[in-house]
């Protein structure tokens, strides 16, 4: 029998805990970027549209399969899945819902450790009176191992490794004391902090404090709509996209939260509260802060420039030097409550990353929670290491493109087929409205049948053969050149290998180079690990076998 | 701001705040199943275990 008894605390830790699973940095550092990158407010309409058609979709879907498997006593995607589709190919379909976690978990845990950092590097002083160069210098030198402000040798290691520590141990409390007890606490900080940077946010005035714009200016440039941009595939795909990574769906992580409600109670209703207040964070909050405060600072052009490397930069490199404009107090205050609620959106994620591994241990190996904790906290540090200590050679974003981008495409394309197709519909509407507390619209039905799937198809595809420049037009129209973000092209090392062909400085040639390893040699470790985790599966499916359980 | 980024800004915020406030409030006053249920709150009430027949 497995050791795995546990229970959610409650009803409302439940939905902070989903909640929290789901919010992340990408709530505050990828959304208002998107955003700004594809059609300001036009943006919020395809991507309102993929959050009801794809998003709920797929969070019901999720939460279903979580309660079903739950019913024959399984925590972790490999049996879930196993349970609902007759082929005994599926079980290594729902290894990608342990991998994700466990790669996404290493470098995460990474991002989430700088954000602790910054947090202890804000209370002490370190930013006060730093200019902006100074800031954004601070980082380069923080992530690229460099000396430290405080003494500590290889202090990003160390914070890694505490912040890694916190983790695991907040697991080996269980689910209602553990994991639970911090979405308490945490969600309603990360709201109350949120508000705080949101109302800051859109009160700047134009020549106070160091302002050179209004917050309007930085607002009208998040929210104006570019209605011709609506036309575009990229942006759809784009709002798709973003659907995904807010929603931490196609991950994994939600079946086993789900997986601990018993089948008499409600999972539609949990679903949209848990999604819908997601989309709070994420519209409300995460578009009140880095866009108007970075804008009526540094301007739009500045801004502009600085979110083609995406949102890590503004949040790092810039915001800490802005608060200060607000006096050493302020600046002081606002650091810790812009890196404290970063590290609760990201440590109430990190926490369900840990899960489903934990609870694979414990149906299949009978493993204590705690150990199965700590297990999964060595794993993730010998699994992160890699980024930490090769971060400039695009280690880190290697993790997140395989494991945090294209997987979950991957694996959300698979489930959505496998329960609207193979379990089946009928089946799978039974699954969603028993014990509901809410009427699930009928309409539904064939939004999850006919639609999502549909859906995920196109943003895999889009993904598999993204045209040059993300021009449509012309790739249907005859000539259809890749571009380099496909992900044919990213197999292929293309980009790599263009700006190695076109290197003439022997020290660039030698980087570029080692940075061919090291993707290459992520790659071969990202691929070994899933391979593991699919042995280990086919181990406990002989093991059921041997036990009579199957 | 101008009238269309104020008009997009402002019935986006409106529409997700009270689909969230909805939402939750919808989970607040529902009233909880009888034991045994997901949660291990009020596991040990009297009033609010399933009656034997």
């Amino acid at each position: 029998m497995s050791a795995n008894k546990e229970s959610w605390g409650s009803r409302v830790g439940l939905i902070l805990a989903m909640a929290g699973n789901a919010v992340g940095l990408g709530n505050f550092l990828r959304f208002p970027v998107q955003a700004v990158q594809n059609g300001g407010g036009a943006f919020i309409i395809p991507y309102l549209i993929c959050f009801l058609v794809m998003g709920i979709p797929l969070l019901w879907i999720e939460w279903s399969m979580g309660r079903f498997g739950g019913k024959f006593g399984h925590h972790s995607t490999p049996f879930i899945v196993d349970t609902m589709g007759k082929n005994r190919l599926w079980k290594y379909i729902g290894v990608f819902g342990i991998w994700t976690n466990i790669a996404v978990a290493s470098y995460y845990c990474y991002i989430e450790s700088w954000t602790l950092s910054y947090v202890f590097h804000s209370i002490i002083g370190t930013f006060s009176g730093l200019d902006q160069d100074a800031v954004s210098a601070f980082f380069s030198e923080y992530t690229s191992l460099g000396i430290s402000t405080l003494g500590i040798p290889y202090e990003p290691v160390v914070f890694y490794v505490i912040c890694l520590l916190l983790n695991t141990w907040i697991l080996s409390q269980g689910l209602a004391s553990g994991v639970e007890r911090v979405a308490k606490i945490g969600m309603p900080l990360l709201i109350i902090f949120g508000l705080f940077l949101a109302f800051k946010g859109v009160t700047i005035t134009a020549g106070e404090q160091g302002a050179i714009n209004d917050s309007s200016v930085g607002l009208n440039f998040l929210w104006t709509p570019n209605f011709d941009q609506l036309w575009s595939p990229t942006v759809w795909l784009a709002a798709a996209g973003q659907i995904f990574f807010t929603l931490s769906v196609g991950m994994g992580t939600v079946h086993c939260y789900a997986s601990y409600v018993r089948s008499k109670d409600d999972v539609a209703l949990n679903a949209m509260s848990a999604g819908w207040m997601n989309e709070f964070v994420e519209v409300v909050l995460g578009g009140a802060i880095l866009i108007p405060i970075s804008i009526g600072y540094l301007g739009i052009d500045r801004v502009t420039e600085l979110v083609q490397s995406g949102g890590l930069g503004l949040a790092f490199r810039s915001l800490p030097y802005l608060f200060y404009q607000w006096g050493d107090l302020l600046g002081t205050i606002s650091g810790v409550m812009w890196f404290g609620l970063l590290f609760f959106a990201g440590i109430t994620s990190s926490l369900a990353m840990g899960t489903p591994w934990i609870g694979f241990l414990q149906d299949e190996f009978n493993w204590k929670r705690k150990s199965a904790a700590w297990s999964f906290g060595l794993f993730v540090f010998l699994l992160g290491m890699p980024t930490v200590l090769f971060f400039k050679y695009g280690v880190f974003d290697e993790y997140d493109y395989w494991a945090g981008t294209v997987s979950l495409v991957v694996f959300a394309l698979f489930e959505s087929i496998l329960f609207a197709w193979v379990f089946g519909m009928g089946k799978g509407w039974t699954e969603i409205t028993s014990g509901a507390d809410i009427k699930v619209p009928g309409i539904y039905k064939y939004i999850i049948k006919f639609i999502t799937p549909l859906l995920l198809l196109w943003v895999f595809l889009g993904s598999l053969f993204t045209p040059k420049g993300g021009d449509w037009g012309a790739a249907i129209s005859g000539t259809w050149e890749l571009d380099n973000s496909s992900i044919i092209k990213k197999v292929m090392n293309s980009e790599l290998k263009e700006k190695l062909a076109a290197a003439t400085d022997p020290s660039a040639i030698q980087q570029l180079q080692d940075q061919l390893f090291f993707v290459n040699a992520s790659r071969i470790l990202l691929l070994a690990v899933f391979f593991s985790l699919a042995l280990l599966v086919y181990i406990a499916y002989k093991k059921r076998v041997r036990e009579g359980r199957i | 701001m101008n009238t269309s980024a104020l008009v997009v800004m402002l019935s986006t915020i409106t529409l997700v705040s009270f689909l969230m406030i909805y939402f939750f409030y919808r989970v607040i006053s529902t009233p909880p199943r009888p034991e045994p249920d997901s949660y291990l709150d009020n596991d040990d009430e009297p009033e609010r275990q399933v009656p034997n027949h």
